[in-house]
């Protein structure tokens, strides 16, 4: 923990300080951190009150991003919003398809088969792996600067996280708007000899794990960098939302794969990665450990991959033909950034588009965490808090 | 005469401040190459000159020419509200302090004209006052007066100061001026801070910069570099004589230069650019080209005061001569000249593999926080240096009140040690020859789709991709 300065002590970590009752004679610098930044991942401000290097106060704004998505969707057909929501968290475009196909099943009363079920699975912690070494990758830039150490390791686990990308394109043909999740199951099935690429893949990141921890969670300036920073204690983070890796840190178990299991997690036993620290150090532990685990999952779901059908609905000729009267249903998976829900109340007008459809995004609730977690540490910090969050704006704005 | 050291001295300063310029330039490219190795990236290629229809890219080597051209080019630009003439000063400080440093630092022995006749008498070997071949190379020597011609040595170095390292720390201070004049005249919040921080650290580690040398010039009684060079071509490199201070030098000369990890002052991630965010064109290139003309002229000084400068293992003014305290193995007669240019090539050799050592460093490590590079330089590197200081003094003492038998030990142990700096010199320029020879082998990893039929087709070029 750093050493606060006299005005910070006495200000403490106040979400709502006025800053004219600490600092009647203007001291303080207000430091506008983003839009346009570096490394605020996208297009998110934070106005940090600083005094010297120490904020006092930090305020998040979210919104630069807003493309209307939801309401977007209201006007869509059901089936053409599967590849629009891919956009969302564009970082594992494949559990927002799940997400939102879940929901549109539930709804419908659609049983997924087994076969779609796994492969759902399989693809949804290949996402996993490919989320969090992006995440990776992002942190240490944060902490090692656009033009310094931190830019190998984004390198390296970019160059993994392709393998990944290219092993959905084996199966759908894109390697970012996949769309193949549909209603009711999957639109592409697994190409032959795929599980071997599968294979290869997993055994060249599993290889390369251990080099990675190395420049990152044991290295002694990343470790100095990151413990004791942006301490989020689990009280706080249940009463903001946070969920997933952020709020498995902080010492709460909590997974949705393990606690209300989809998909094949009734039948593959997941493991939940948690730490107690609720420090950067602690959420960068967690995710690496996620890697090691989505590793050994996709692995087990592949061996017990079942055959038969992979959807469970007739095949969609037009995009009018789904249609849905009323009802509402709310559908959570838990996302490589925490539980990745979607509201949809169906009814709408013409019958082939939601009444209404609301997201449920992790990230906007872990950027909640701000005000409270980055006063009383550096700008440094800031920037290493931000990074740990694992924020993604287009998921925040939609 | 004076024509001559007129002529001498602006050819000197001429080979100074090209191999700064040049070496500066190299070092963009050898910065983005070996970033691109380590990173498994193509790396620069795009730079390209067509000469008679043929295609040069010269591995990325064209880029820095390519950059200065789009230096130049670019839009000067200001920030309304800047200080006009401080926001114009700050890069011309940044830039010409660099380059006043290095007119101290000796890259050659000292030349002795008079030994050095240039065609009857060229291949002039060590000889005896009536001109007799010695067969004897002293390990000591300097330019004996000579009654026909004088006694003029000509110094390789550009001012030989006598005040010698004291300078180079006055003028390596005045960086700091260029950083924080840049940040406050700039008019930009991120600039500001990046200033504070630029000018706190390098007074910070200007201190420890100063404090691990006072150990080495104890032991090599000189402020001057030229003598620290002699004394260590004597005895031994510094490195082996003040090892810790060796350390501490290289870790403040690295955050003096603000490199990665230390370099807190640009923090592209935390302050866009730091104190140069407003600087564009050649402006921001004088800035860019002073990181790393500074970065050779920190590896000059660890080179002159901890790796012998010019100095070679064994090499000394007359020859090489191989001598275990007072056993001799090997004496071979060089002439002077050869000697001399011999080393003069070494110290440039040993600058190049420095400033790579650096480039190194600099794509492997994350980077420090404010507090903790504080910390480290006050709390630890300080003590550190200062701790060394004691127990140079110490040992020191101790050498000197032990008598003859000790000093004679550390003489034999001095001359280990220059065996065995010469036979990992040749080590590693056979590793180095042998891996140029040597078959590369790529390690592709590919599995998707498109890239799977684009390298059954060779690339996704036409012709195969270059670097």
């Amino acid at each position: 923990m750093t050493v606060l300065t006299e005005s910070a002590a006495r200000a403490g970590v106040d979400p709502h300080l006025a800053p004219a009752s600490l600092d009647p004679e203007a001291d303080l610098m207000l430091l506008h951190f983003g839009p346009q930044h570096p490394s605020t991942h996208g297009v998110f401000r934070m106005d940090l009150l600083l005094d010297g290097e120490m904020v006092l106060k930090a305020t998040p704004y979210v919104g630069y991003l807003h493309r209307g998505v939801e309401k977007l969707c209201e006007k869509l057909s059901f089936v053409q919003q599967t590849p629009i929501v891919d956009k969302n968290d564009y970082v594992a475009p494949m559990t927002n398809e799940q997400a939102l196909n879940m929901a549109f099943e539930r709804l419908l009363g659609v049983e997924v088969p087994r076969r779609a079920r796994w492969m759902r699975t399989i693809f949804a912690e290949l996402q996993r792996i490919a989320s969090h070494l992006l995440w990776l990758g992002t942190f240490t830039l944060d902490l090692g600067g656009a033009l310094g150490g931190g830019t190998t390791l984004f390198m390296h686990c970019f160059r993994e996280r392709e393998s990944i990308l290219d092993l959905f394109e084996e199966v759908s043909g894109a390697r970012f708007h996949y769309n193949t999740h549909t209603i009711g199951g999957n639109r592409h099935d697994l190409p032959a000899g795929w599980d071997a690429n599968v294979e290869r893949a997993l055994r060249v990141i599993e290889s390369r794990l251990g080099e990675y921890e190395a420049m990152s969670v044991a290295n002694s300036i990343f470790v100095a960098r990151t413990r004791g920073i942006g301490v989020l204690s689990g009280d706080l983070a249940l009463e903001l939302g946070i969920t997933g890796p952020n709020l498995r840190a902080s010492g709460i178990d909590h997974d949705l794969r393990r606690d209300a299991p989809y998909g094949a997690y009734d039948e593959l036993p997941v493991r939940a990665c948690v730490a107690r620290e609720g420090d950067c150090l602690a959420r960068a532990r967690v995710r690496v450990d996620e890697i090691r685990e989505s590793i050994r999952l996709v692995r087990a779901g592949l061996a017990g991959l079942p055959d038969g059908p992979i959807c469970g609905f007739k095949p969609i000729r037009q995009p009018t033909q789904v249609k849905i009267a009323g009802g509402q249903a709310y559908v959570a998976i838990e996302g490589p950034r925490g539980e990745l829900g979607t509201f949809v109340v169906g009814g709408g007008d013409p019958a082939t588009a939601p009444h209404r459809l609301k997201i449920r995004a992790p990230s906007l609730h872990a950027l909640s965490a701000i005000p409270y977690i980055v006063p009383g540490h550096t700008v440094s910090d800031a920037v290493a808090i931000l990074g740990s969050l694992d924020p993604i704006m287009g998921e925040v704005d939609r | 005469m004076t024509a001559t050291l007129l002529l001498a001295t602006i050819v000197k300063i001429l080979i100074m401040v090209m191999f700064v310029l040049n070496l500066a330039a190299i070092l963009t490219w050898a910065d983005r190459r070996q970033s691109s190795m380590i990173q498994d990236r193509v790396g620069p290629n795009r730079a390209v000159i067509k000469i008679f229809g043929k295609e040069l890219r010269l591995a990325g080597l064209l880029h820095p020419l390519a950059d200065g051209l789009k230096f130049f080019t670019k839009e000067d630009f200001m920030p309304p509200n800047a200080d006009r003439l401080l926001f114009t000063l700050a890069p011309i400080m940044a830039m010409g302090m660099v380059f006043t440093l290095v007119a101290t630092i000796p890259f050659g022995d000292t030349i002795c004209l008079h030994q050095f006749r240039l065609f009857p008498d060229f291949w002039h070997v060590h000889t005896g006052p009536h001109g007799e071949l010695l067969d004897g190379v002293e390990r000591w020597g300097t330019c004996a007066a000579d009654s026909r011609n004088g006694y003029a040595p000509l110094e390789l170095v550009v001012a030989p100061l006598g005040v010698g390292i004291l300078y180079v720390f006055a003028m390596s201070g005045q960086g700091i001026i260029g950083a924080a004049i840049a940040g406050w005249s700039s008019d930009n919040k991120f600039s500001l801070m990046g200033a504070l921080r630029a000018a706190s650290q390098m007074v910070s580690y200007e201190v420890t910069l100063g404090m691990s040398l006072v150990g080495a010039m104890m032991i090599y009684g000189t402020v001057r570099l030229d003598d620290m060079v002699r004394w260590q071509q004597e005895h031994a490199w510094g490195i082996f004589v003040q090892p810790l201070a060796f350390f501490l030098f290289f870790a403040a000369a690295v955050a003096e230069n603000k490199r990665i990890p230390f370099d807190l002052p640009e923090a592209e991630s935390e302050l866009v650019s730091g104190y140069f965010t407003e600087y564009a064109g050649m402006k921001f290139g004088m800035f860019y080209f002073a990181e790393y003309a500074e970065v050779v002229t920190g590896s000059m000084l660890l080179v002159t005061i901890f790796l012998g400068g010019w100095a070679l293992p064994f090499f000394h003014r007359d020859g090489l001569l191989v001598q275990f305290g007072d056993t001799t193995l090997l004496r071979v007669a060089i002439p002077h000249v050869f000697v001399t240019l011999l080393g003069v090539l070494a110290f440039f050799g040993k600058v190049i593999v420095v400033c790579w050592i650096q480039v190194f460093v600099r794509w492997s490590l994350p980077r420090f926080r404010y507090d903790q590079l504080m910390k480290l330089g006050w709390r630890l590197l300080l003590p550190a240096s200062l701790a060394n200081i004691l127990v140079t003094g110490v040992v020191w003492l101790a050498v000197d009140k032990a008598g003859s038998a000790a000093s004679d030990g550390l003489r034999i142990a001095a001359d280990v040690t220059q065996a065995v700096v010469a036979m990992a010199m040749t080590y590693l320029i056979g590793r180095g020859v042998v891996g140029m020879f040597g078959t590369v082998t790529h390690e592709r990893n590919i599995i998707g789709t498109s890239a799977g039929i684009a390298a059954r087709r060779g690339g996704t070029k036409t012709e195969p991709m270059q670097a």
